[in-house]
């Protein structure tokens, strides 16, 4: 890449024009269709996106409108993207998985008059909210099935809006306005609006503007010395900043090729067979799959399970101070090179990381073990933190100096500082211009001197001055006996525990601390299979006598450890409950990203809670749930508390 | 938008029709003189209580059964019987009520397996693999992911189909019927054992195949709700004679019906 090529351009359209100039020929965009491969190049993707920006602007979108995109990762969308900001437009991404009370929100408050959309089932989920969205006049969709009988007043197909804009841009005149449009586009205008997926209750839309997602997207893509060889797998969510920065984004600065998965099931198969350089995963993810490779592993054979948990046990030994580039015997670098050739190759590419040169994981904990296991066996794993005001990075790990339980130093251009009530608070290139119809909230969120307030706290560590981040700030609570109480470390540590899928710790203004825990069906069901355990359906298996006896286990470990620590000491579990349904997202009690809302669980389980603390043995529960389609139903369950014993705390504090 | 409940497609000339048909076996009369049509385009529904005759009477059109008396005409040509190659030259494709697939074998297999009849290089060819054998599976194989496509199953496309779920071998089934591309689809309780997501998922999908390609589907369902939201015309049977033919309306309110349903008091 020329360097510095990008800081000509300040605005993704101009990118993608020098992209075509640049890599013309190179790879831009791969799409798994009908079970074939296609793949766009740059020069393609250019001349796609000026028809279809042409088409939009026959429907009707102007400089400065809004346009929701709604639906998963498909060239199409991205291109919408791409298209919009190519009139000056600014796209608003929604989660495809949103319901539809959530997408009428986003689109009523971002006033959009179009929508581009993936298919039948956004556009029913529109339709099904439209008397609160007076403004939205058209819709573009992509896949055309089960669309026909609609009434097309409002509605077309994007094939048609690219092919009348191809059509129209045959005349010079056309083109001549359309190149003046883009030149037009300045880099401080709004390039996207990211709706946050609201933690703490509504989404808030953040405005990014051009030139600083470049400019964010630019340093961090030389951090990690990305070029236009690069592949990246674009399967995360399209409205979640990490899609748009990680692969929109930084796919234009460097002209990396992005591919999309044939559906959201297919993500982990295309991952083998695209081989992506440049991965991210969220610790989940990363869990999952590990999980599912460790339960595939009890099912081999004698042998074959014998010399993967003997050369598992050489990577643990060897495999990060090799990756870390540090001193290793020399018989521990040929077992490790045999064990490269016998199982940790073959374990890559079953997983698709066989050319990962950088993969990454945010979001929240990574657990040490999994973060030390994928990085024994040769991935080049680093965490970084960040949130979408800060379009996205604020500290990322170094090559050489990875702590597993520190996110990094603070990126190069981003000023870090920890305020006295221990937040974090920072101002970096990628900063965003603020809230979207919300001075208020804006200015909340804004110190007097120009700091963003990122609601964590933390501290640099003293002995490396990597940033560690221990809680959401207005989380971290205390017991009534005065305890430090952050129920997110507490959280994170019991998932880290395979049969622990979410936890929800309780304990601000109580006596002590209760958690609710959610088994991992997975884990514990093959466990089931294993251990003769009858089940017929998730509710009996999470109140299973033997499971409750399993998790027990589990946070009686997790209270040793607690005890280890002279502040969290008190802060150890005294009694906890497994939950008898699956905390999800369509019932409001996980956001789209997998974060718990604590508060709200609470109110929704209150009879739980109250029982948790009045030392009952069990409590009723009936909660309404939410289908994938809207519809609503009752789960009622009757869920057994158990108590705990507590571990004595350090004999230094005793004696 | 979709009016509610039924077929879009312009529904044209009687594909089929069955009269006077009746099927015994030994003393027991599974179905006794029963006529009725199949329009071309129509989603039609064949209902009944348990031991109606329902499934007889299915294995009849396509010629699973012989029936002792009556006749059948499907596209024109009359027959005392239907033989089953003569129901799949001629375009009828079923699904059974108990999934009937090849366990071992992957999703994409089973579906491929549906496209044997239109193969027509010979085992010469296809054991030489290469040339017209070859450039003729590429074809079919492209309109089979079409038909993955359709039905969303790409993420089990090499799943053996007897590791996936039931709901999803039901689906598989489908497809496999789909790849014959019938002109007419025999569906045997196609959401009998699903919960009422798989169900949603399965009716959108019998909408969608009749929509999409235009096929005329005959379907036995158990769900009220799923029949009457899905066919545009519906037969009652009971103890193998047809006690109401006519709209989902028309048969909610008929009242031989409801007795079958209900039971009468005696």
């Amino acid at each position: 890449m020329a360097p510095n090529a990008a800081a000509s351009a300040d605005t993704f359209p101009k990118l993608l024009i020098r992209n075509a100039q640049l890599y013309g020929t190179r790879p831009a965009m791969r799409h798994k269709d009908l079970g074939v491969w296609q793949t766009w190049t740059w020069a393609q993707v250019l001349e796609i996106v000026r028809a279809y920006a042409v088409g939009l602007n026959r429907l009707g979108l102007k400089r400065g409108e809004t346009i929701a995109i709604v639906g998963g990762n498909r060239p199409k969308l991205y291109w919408s993207v791409m298209a919009a900001q190519m009139l000056g437009a600014v796209p608003v991404p929604v989660y495809a998985d949103a319901v539809a009370d959530e997408l009428a929100f986003v689109l009523a408050h971002a006033e959009t008059r179009f929508a581009a959309v993936e298919d039948q089932e956004q556009v029913d989920k529109i339709i099904s909210v439209k008397e609160r969205l007076p403004k939205l006049e058209v819709m573009v969709y992509d896949e055309r099935r089960g669309l026909r009988d609609y009434d097309h007043s409002h509605l077309r197909p994007m094939d048609d809006v690219i092919a009348e804009g191809r059509k129209a841009l045959a005349d010079p005149k056309v083109a001549a306005w359309l190149d003046a449009e883009i030149a037009a586009g300045k880099g401080s205008d709004p390039s996207i609006i990211l709706y946050t997926s609201g933690t703490t209750g509504t989404s808030k839309g953040v405005v990014m503007s051009g030139e600083r997602s470049i400019a964010a997207a630019s340093d961090t893509a030389k951090f990690d010395k990305l070029t236009e060889k690069d592949v990246a797998l674009a399967y995360l969510p399209l409205a979640w900043v990490g899609d748009h920065y990680l692969n929109y984004a930084q796919s234009l600065v460097v002209g990396f090729c992005m591919a999309c998965p044939e559906s959201t099931d297919t993500a982990m198969a295309d991952l083998r067979e695209i081989g992506p350089t440049f991965f991210f995963a969220p610790p989940r993810t990363l869990e999952q799959l590990l999980t599912r490779v460790m339960i595939r592993m009890e099912d081999a054979g004698f042998l074959k399970r014998k010399m993967f948990h003997y050369f598992i046990g050489v990577a643990r030994k060897y495999g990060e101070r090799i990756l870390n580039g540090q001193s290793v015997p020399l018989t521990g670098r040929l077992l490790y090179w045999l064990g490269e050739l016998l199982v940790y190759g073959p374990l890559k590419n079953v997983l698709g990381f066989s050319r990962v040169r950088v993969a990454l994981t945010a979001g929240e904990a990574i657990g040490p073990e999994l973060f030390a296991f994928y990085r024994s066996i040769g991935l080049n794993l680093k965490q970084f933190y960040g949130q979408t005001e800060a379009f996205l990075f604020l500290t990322a790990q170094p090559d050489g100096a990875i702590y597993s339980d520190t996110v990094g130093p603070a990126c190069p251009h981003v000023d870090l500082r920890i305020s006295e009530n221990g937040e974090v608070q920072f101002k970096s290139p990628g900063m965003f211009t603020g809230y979207f119809k919300d001075e208020a909230k804006t200015a909340d969120v804004m110190t007097p001197d120009g700091y963003v307030k990122t609601g964590d706290a933390g501290f640099f560590d003293e002995k490396t001055g990597h940033l560690k981040i221990i809680d959401r700030a207005k989380d971290v609570g205390r017991l009534n006996d005065g305890t430090l109480f952050p129920p997110k470390y507490i959280e994170n540590k019991l998932k880290f525990f395979p049969n622990i899928r979410e936890a929800v710790a309780y304990g601000d203004k109580r006596d002590y601390v209760a958690v609710m825990i959610n088994i991992d069906l997975t884990a514990v069901g093959s466990w089931a299979e294993r251990n003769n355990v009858i089940y017929g359906s998730y509710q009996e298996l999470a109140g299973h006598p033997l499971v409750y006896d399993m998790i027990e286990k589990h946070v009686a470990e997790m209270n040793r450890s607690l005890a280890a620590d002279k502040k969290l000491t008190g802060a150890q579990i005294k009694r906890f409950l497994i939950l008898h349904k699956e905390l999800d997202a369509d019932d409001g009690e996980i956001t789209r990203t997998q974060k718990v809302r604590r508060g709200f669980v609470a109110e929704r389980y209150a009879p739980l809670i109250k029982a948790l603390y009045d030392g009952s043995k069990e409590a009723d529960i009936s909660t309404e749930v939410t289908f994938e389609d809207g519809r609503k139903g009752v789960i009622k369950a009757r869920v057994k508390i158990r108590d705990m014993k507590t571990e004595p705390a350090p004999l230094e504090k005793a004696a | 938008m979709r009016a509610p409940g039924g077929s879009d497609v312009a529904v044209g000339d009687v594909l089929l029709s069955v009269e006077d048909v009746s099927l015994s076996f030994g003393g027991v009369n599974a179905v006794s003189d029963v006529s009725f049509n199949i329009r071309k385009g129509e989603i039609r529904a064949i209902i009944g209580p348990n031991g109606a005759g329902k499934t007889s009477m299915l294995n009849v059109i396509n010629g699973f059964y012989q029936p002792q008396q009556g006749r059948i005409t499907f596209k024109g040509e009359t027959r005392s019987k239907m033989r089953p190659y003569e129901a799949a030259h001629g375009g009828i494709a079923r699904t059974f009520q108990n999934v009937a697939l090849f366990r071992g074998m992957t999703s994409l297999d089973n579906i491929m397996a549906g496209r044997s009849l239109k193969m027509n290089k010979g085992i010469f060819w296809q054991l030489l693999r290469y040339g017209p054998a070859m450039a003729e599976e590429v074809e079919h194989r492209a309109r089979v992911e079409e038909i993955i496509d359709f039905l969303k199953i790409q993420e089990i496309r090499r799943t053996p189909v007897g590791r996936l779920p039931y709901g999803l071998q039901k689906r598989v089934e489908l497809g496999r019927a789909l790849a014959m591309e019938p002109e007419l689809l025999l569906l045997d309780e196609p959401m009998a054992g699903m919960n009422m997501e798989e169900k949603e998922d399965m009716s959108r999908f019998v909408l969608d195949v009749n929509d999409h390609y235009g096929t005329t589907i005959a379907l036995i369902e158990h769900d009220m709700g799923v029949v009457m939201d899905l066919s545009d015309r519906v037969v009652v049977l009971d103890h193998g004679i047809k006690i109401a033919d006519g709209t989902p309306d028309e048969v909610k309110n008929n009242q031989a019906v409801i007795d079958a349903y209900l039971g009468v008091a005696h």
